[in-house]
Parts: C-alpha cells; sequence; structure tokens
C-alpha cells in the first residue's frame, strides 16, 4: 500500500482556477436551469485568529440538491474567491436532508472547503440552516456538545433568502472543523 | 440502503500540521481545537461530476493561440491511482504554475519578474481508463516569498484533484528533482516522513521525452483508499 499523496497549500496565487461564475450554481450552462427548488444566498465572512479578513481563500462548496440526492438532477458543486473583506457568496437552491449511516437522517446542510495560504490542508466545515428540525438529531451536529461551538456550523437566515455563515479559522468564536 | 464505505485515515507522518510553525503564514490561521472527526456519510462519499462537456479539458499550457511560451518546453504525465493501487479514472486534475521566470499571470503577484504575453499557467485534464493524465507546459522558475530572509520557492507546480468522493480533495504540489532549494523549503520540509515527502518530487524519464521536443516530468499521485474493501477476494 502507498500512503495517499501529501497535500500542499494552495498558496496566494490560485487565481489562475478561479472562474467567478462558479459561485452561481444556478447559472445557464450549469446543468441545474428547470431544477425546481428554493434559492438561496450562502455567504460568509472568515477572519484568522487575529480577525483580519482572510482575503486570498478559494471556497468550495458541495451539497445534494433540493431532493437530497448527490449529482442525481443537481450539480451541487461550486467555487468562490474570498473578496478584500474575507467574504465569500454562493447562489444555490437549499439542499434537502440526506441520508446519514444506519437509519439515521441528516439535516439539510452544505460541506464547505477552505483553502488558502497557511492552509497545509483544506479546512473542511458544514453549513447547516437555523430553523430545521431535524437539527436537533443530526448525527454530526449531535456530536458538538457545546452550544456555541454547535452554532459555528449553523447558518442564519438574513432575509430575501440570504443565509450566512461566518467563519473564523483561529480563536474566539473559532468554527468547528471536520476531519472528514 | 447500505452505509457508504469509509475513506482511510491518513498516516498523520505522511501529511503537513495544519500548524506549521516554520510557514509563518499558518501562525493565525491553523485552527487550535481539535478537528472533529467525523464517520464518513454520502456527503463525503460523493462528490461532483465534472462533465468534460461542462469543464472543457485544456493540456497545452505551453502556447497561446499558437504563440510559444518562453521557457523550457515539458511534458509531465503520471498516474492517479488510489492506496491500493487501483487507477482513478475521470479524475479533474486542475494544474496552475508561474512562468519560466517564476512570475504568475495573477494581479497580486509583483515579483520583479516578466510576464510572458503567451502564458497563462493553467490547465485541466482528466485521467483516462488507467488514471493516466498528460499535460504540456514550460518548466516554471523558482520565485521568492517573504515567508524568512531570502526566502525561494524551489520550482512548483500546483496540482488540484477531484476524485470520486468529496473526502478525496485535494490540492497539493510536484517539485523538481535536483532543485537545491527543496532543503531550505518550509512547505516541502513540513511533512515529517521523508518517504512521502520524495513522492511530491518528480522524475526525468526519457519515456515522456519526446525528441526534437520536450523534456518529460513523471508525477504520480495518490488518492485515499476505502477502508474495507469487503468485494475482493482474499
Ligand atoms: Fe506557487
Amino acid at each position: 500500500m502507498t500512503a495517499a499523496t501529501a497535500h500542499q497549500t494552495a498558496g496566494p496565487y490560485w487565481h489562475m482556477i478561479d472562474f467567478p461564475e462558479w459561485a452561481d450554481l444556478l447559472r445557464a450552462g450549469s446543468g441545474n436551469e428547470g431544477v425546481q427548488g428554493e434559492r438561496i444566498t450562502l455567504m460568509g465572512r472568515i477572519t484568522d485568529g487575529e480577525g483580519a479578513p482572510v482575503a486570498d481563500g478559494m471556497v468550495e462548496i458541495f451539497q445534494a440538491g433540493p431532493d437530497g440526492k448527490y449529482e442525481d438532477v443537481f450539480h451541487g458543486f461550486g467555487r468562490a474567491a474570498t473578496d478584500s473583506d474575507g467574504v465569500f457568496r454562493f447562489t444555490t437552491l437549499k439542499p434537502g436532508p440526506v441520508p446519514g449511516r444506519g437509519n439515521a437522517m441528516q439535516a439539510p446542510h452544505i460541506e464547505i472547503a477552505i483553502f488558502a495560504r497557511g492552509l497545509m490542508q483544506h479546512l473542511v466545515t458544514r453549513a447547516y440552516f437555523e430553523g430545521e428540525a431535524l437539527n436537533a438529531t443530526d448525527p454530526v451536529l449531535t456530536m458538538v456538545e457545546d452550544p456555541a461551538r454547535r452554532r459555528t456550523l449553523v447558518a442564519k437566515p438574513q432575509g430575501d433568502g440570504v443565509w450566512r455563515l461566518d467563519i473564523r479559522l483561529q480563536g474566539d468564536g473559532e468554527t468547528v472543523f471536520l476531519e472528514v | 440502503m447500505s452505509d457508504p464505505i469509509p475513506y482511510r485515515r491518513p498516516d498523520p507522518a505522511t501529511q503537513p500540521p495544519l500548524d506549521s510553525p516554520a510557514y509563518g503564514s499558518t501562525h493565525k490561521r491553523h485552527p487550535k481545537q481539535p478537528l472533529l472527526r467525523i464517520p464518513h456519510t454520502l456527503t463525503e462519499t460523493s462528490a461532483p461530476r465534472f462533465d468534460a462537456s461542462r469543464y472543457p479539458a485544456h493540456a497545452d499550457m505551453s502556447q497561446v493561440n499558437g504563440k510559444g511560451a518562453l521557457g523550457e518546453r515539458i511534458i509531465v504525465a503520471g498516474r492517479i491511482t488510489d492506496e491500493d493501487g487501483r487507477p482513478q479514472r475521470g479524475v479533474m486534475v486542475e494544474v496552475w504554475q508561474a512562468n519560466a521566470s517564476g512570475r504568475y499571470h495573477h494581479p497580486r503577484d509583483q515579483h520583479d519578474a516578466p510576464l510572458d504575453p503567451n502564458f497563462e499557467g493553467r490547465a485541466r485534464i482528466f485521467t483516462d481508463d488507467q488514471g493516466n493524465y498528460s499535460f504540456v507546459s514550460v518548466k516554471p522558475g523558482a520565485y521568492p516569498w517573504r515567508n524568512h530572509w531570502n526566502a525561494w520557492r524551489p520550482i512548483h507546480i500546483h496540482f488540484g484533484l477531484h476524485g470520486a468522493g468529496f473526502a478525496q480533495r485535494m490540492i497539493t504540489q510536484m517539485y523538481f528533482p535536483g532543485d537545491p532549494l527543496l532543503d531550505l523549503d518550509p512547505i516541502f520540509l513540513s511533512t515529517p516522513d521523508k518517504a512521502a515527502r520524495d513522492r511530491l518530487i518528480s522524475k526525468f524519464d526519457l519515456e515522456i521525452t519526446k525528441p526534437e521536443w520536450a523534456l518529460g516530468y513523471r508525477f504520480d499521485m495518490v488518492l485515499r483508499g476505502r477502508e474495507a474493501t469487503p468485494f475482493e477476494k482474499a
């Protein structure tokens, strides 16, 4: 057996693989045209251990479609660069609940991967949606015992279909990152 | 429905730690809390499907509109397998690099080295049924960075891989054999296991080299394997 190749940082100069249109999962040509669902914006601000914005970050999302299925009718991949204030923004459809292990059901969520200078490997977290009944029994959310830490995984509605999840890489209010 | 087979967890010695003090940018960016190890669900074992019709392949970085980039033309080729040696087909591979002078085609790269109008420095390819990929480029140059006094990155090419599970997603860097900067580079050196580190160094390969045209380098990559393989004969 050969161990998996070592990760290396994406570094500060990854924008040659930035295609800003990928942040809109509903764009013409995405393959998602005509898929029915609740249109949402997922956005947030990424900050470091000193509260400074992470302005060179590459954020990827992967999610199920409104039907709760991966890559069936909905292509659930997006990529966005953070702006000078550390803010990322995606346009997508709200995912449905996805089966967990055993008989568990996972609450609707979007998996988030963060790449940047200073990250030797990408960080993985999830955005859940405040107010979902399934959040109370979600197998991942319920692993986080501290309610304050659990809240770092739950996006809040801002009105007009906008959901906000700020991400803190380090320090006070540090986001729960997942070892996947 | 049966549970998805989880991906294997890496031996930590074979991966660079998030807290790598010699690399200054990790200081304020690495989480201090331990990562939460979650059982793999469909979210981790599924992956985006990148259809070449929507994500068109582009395998030649050595020219723009038929005009050749400056520098030493190279062919980079290799095979992507999982930890059990199984070829990984249909992997979308994203590639980006500096030009022969060590300058990125990137607004934030202010290194005082010339840009090349015939070099953008990005490619996108897909592995074939045997897990093979290849692309054409020019050998990148070393470039300075401000991590410490007189810091220079060894010459490298960035690779992004999209496998069959989102848990296999990875970004890495390919280095070149014989580069004296490797022994001084905190990013390269951050992986504790020497064998794992050395696998990031490509090999000159005469089989890939094309006479009168380009030098060839081989760079094989390994994606995480599955934890259990119940369907295989012992
Ligand atoms: Fe680089």
